[in-house]
């Protein structure tokens, strides 16, 4: 049988890719440039029995996102920049109460309204440090439309597996552009659901570290009755003030992720068995990267490419494997230098590190990249 | 035979928050014999709540609770009425959660006529931060943050509520003990979206600002200024001048949200 193919842009195949991850639920606000994703998803849920719903803003579409997924649906909502800023807080009630969801931001030029049409990859770090307090976050980064459709199921298996909200990261380049794209057959991608409770209602606590680092999570309406709050609190979910339980729960918060950061982590190295150069790229900065390495490479250069597919937690150990072998880390990107700081961090001194920053709305080209490659020493 | 909350109360959570002389707690007893009144299956009950003293009230509540983030619950209770329409969803929350922080969401949930009941616990202040001045704060009153007086005009939640498209829409208050029960019963009887406002009291932080010498005062005026809607029928505007309408509002039919999408998922072919 032949595969079912299309030809879509990346925010329709996040919302095909939503389906196949078994989503029946999104929560949204209208928003340029991720707004296809509702447009399509408004046709397609009902089609399944799901719900969707536009809300009266921002933050309310993150809330009833949480709601949603408390009701034991998977659940989606889609934003860009000022919506991202605008969810910030209710993010954060997700990590604390530890509720699944997926968040897909469409980066576009900022800070506030900034450019809506403009491709950016300056949301990186408020993905990161957007919400107050201390919190783990996982945040993946397509170069591809294929790569949306697929990842934003891989979003929803690490926020089932894990029990927090998990970013999906398009820049507008790979939010917008058409490609063919393969719709894949059940069973051809994994498909993770939330761990339900193994004890019966009147014995169940939501935050019950004997099953370890992720409880598991009941439903509302599901015969299950339970108490959840933004406020730091003990395994049944009550609130707490005591030091040494307060301590222990944001550091398991933490630890879910940081212990788990080999599956987490997903990379594409290319062409760095030789390299003596390093170029770090991500989303569509990617594909220009990928054209510079190989014009370089013809022109005798040893570069190679490490993709960074997942972004947070970022790929500590594989960038300061690489600082022991490189000279030097090209890191080209569509902000003044984001991921230039966290590859500084890795490094930490052993490897020259030229960025190069665009914030005008244009994307990086290959000539600007291999230009770089030849400045360094 | 005295009536038994401790059936709706979750074990060991007791005692509540509240300062003494506090209404909230009324308010609560009356929420219980109201749920007592339906026979609501815990499970099966959701009570979403956002920040504040009247926002605790959740906790207590041996049901589904939420409690999140400061004016959020309305957003937050419909995700879940919306993912689990089956669900009995009560809202729960101060003046200042649900008509200055959350007041969109408040609009919106009236304008939707989504099947849910949301108890507003209107005590003319922010409490839990000490007292500062809310929407509802009459004008002239003290409040932490209005030290020579309060310039803003304050809401009216009942008439905000109807103008906004709630189709039920009742108003008491924690003296009239006996009217919340079923007031609030009457509410979640009622399909669509609806408001029940409880004017309450806060001793601590707005009563003692504003010359009120007890309690008992606090709770004397709320007896004062309370007219049933039916005896108001026969007072003339002077006599109103300064009263505030209490009992059943605002009552209509209305196409219920989550019907409403039922209606969609059946257009989409999603029934079958």
């Amino acid at each position: 049988m032949s595969k079912k193919v299309g030809f879509l842009q990346g925010n329709e195949a996040a919302a095909h890719g939503a389906l196949y991850a078994g989503c029946k639920f999104f929560a949204g606000y209208p928003i340029t440039p991720s707004t296809e994703v509702s447009e399509v998803l408004s046709i397609e849920l009902p089609k399944v029995g799901g719900k969707f719903i536009q809300m009266e803003d921002e933050i309310g579409a993150m809330a009833a996102l949480l709601g949603g997924a408390l009701a034991g649906q998977k659940a989606l909502t889609s934003t860009s920049g000022p919506g991202l800023s605008l969810k910030q807080e209710l993010i954060g009630y997700g990590c604390i109460a530890e509720i699944p969801c997926v968040v897909y931001n469409v980066m576009r030029g900022g800070p506030s309204t900034g450019m809506p049409t403009g491709p950016s990859q300056s949301d990186v770090m408020c993905a990161k440090w957007g919400t107050h307090g201390d919190h783990a976050t996982i945040a993946l980064m397509p170069a591809s439309v294929q790569e949306t459709y697929d990842m934003i199921v891989r979003a929803f298996n690490l926020a089932e597996k894990y029990r927090m909200p998990v970013h999906v990261l398009p820049d507008e380049i790979v939010a917008h552009m058409r490609e063919r794209i393969e719709f894949r057959e059940p069973g051809e991608l994994e498909v993770i659901d939330r761990t339900a409770p193994s004890v019966p209602p009147s014995e169940y606590k939501p935050y019950d570290t004997k099953f370890g680092d992720v409880p598991p999570l009941a439903a509302f309406g599901s015969g299950y009755k339970f108490h959840v709050t933004g406020l730091n609190k003990l395994p049944d979910g009550f609130p707490t003030t005591k030091a040494e339980y307060v301590q222990a729960e944001e550091e398991r918060q933490i630890r879910k992720v940081t212990a788990n950061i080999d599956e987490i982590v997903e990379f594409e190295e290319f062409k760095l068995e030789d390299a003596e150069i390093c170029v770090v790229a991500y989303g569509s900065t990617s594909r220009s990267a990928r054209y510079a390495v190989n014009e370089a490479r013809e022109q005798g250069i040893k570069v190679g490419m490490f993709r960074i597919k997942t972004f947070w937690p970022f790929p500590d150990k594989q960038i300061k494997a690489l600082a022991e072998k490189v000279k030097g880390f090209i890191v080209p990107e569509m902000n003044l230098g984001m991921c230039s700081l966290e590859v500084e961090r890795c490094a930490q001194g052993k490897a020259q590190i030229l960025g190069i920053n665009r914030v005008d709305g244009e994307p990086i080209n290959p000539e600007q990249i291999i230009e770089k490659i030849k400045e360094v020493k | 035979m005295a009536f038994d909350y401790e059936k709706y109360i979750r074990p060991g959570k007791l005692p509540h928050i509240w300062c003494p002389g506090c209404g909230h707690g009324i308010v609560m007893k009356g929420l219980i014999r109201a749920m007592d009144s339906l026979n609501l299956v815990k499970e099966e009950t959701a009570i979403v709540s956002g920040i504040g003293c009247a926002s605790r009230l959740p906790g207590y509540i041996d049901c589904c609770t939420l409690h999140t983030a400061h004016g959020r619950a309305a957003a937050f209770a419909t995700g879940v009425k919306m993912a689990k329409p089956e669900m009995n969803v009560i809202l729960v929350g101060g003046d200042g959660d649900g008509t200055a922080i959350g007041g969109n969401h408040f609009i919106h949930a009236c304008r939707r006529n989504i099947n849910m009941t949301y108890i507003i616990l209107n005590n003319y202040i922010y409490g839990m931060t000490g007292g500062q001045f809310s929407p509802c704060t009459p004008t002239g009153h003290k409040a932490s943050t209005t030290p020579y007086g309060n310039p803003d005009p304050g809401f009216d939640i009942a008439k905000l509520a109807i103008g906004a498209g709630a189709s039920f829409v009742a108003r008491g208050t924690a003296f009239h003990a006996n009217q919340i029960d079923k007031l609030i019963a009457e509410a979640i009887q009622h399909k669509g979206f609806s408001v029940v406002e409880i004017l309450d009291d806060c001793p601590t932080t707005y009563g003692r600002r504003n010359k009120y010498k007890s309690v008992i005062e606090m709770m004397n005026r709320l007896k004062e200024v309370a007219v049933p809607v039916k005896a108001a029928e026969k007072m003339t505007a002077e006599q109103l001048q300064g009263k505030v309408l209490t009992g059943v509002l605002h009552k209509v039919e209305r196409p219920e949200y989550c019907e409403e999408y039922a209606k969609v998922i059946e257009r989409a072919g999603g029934n079958k």
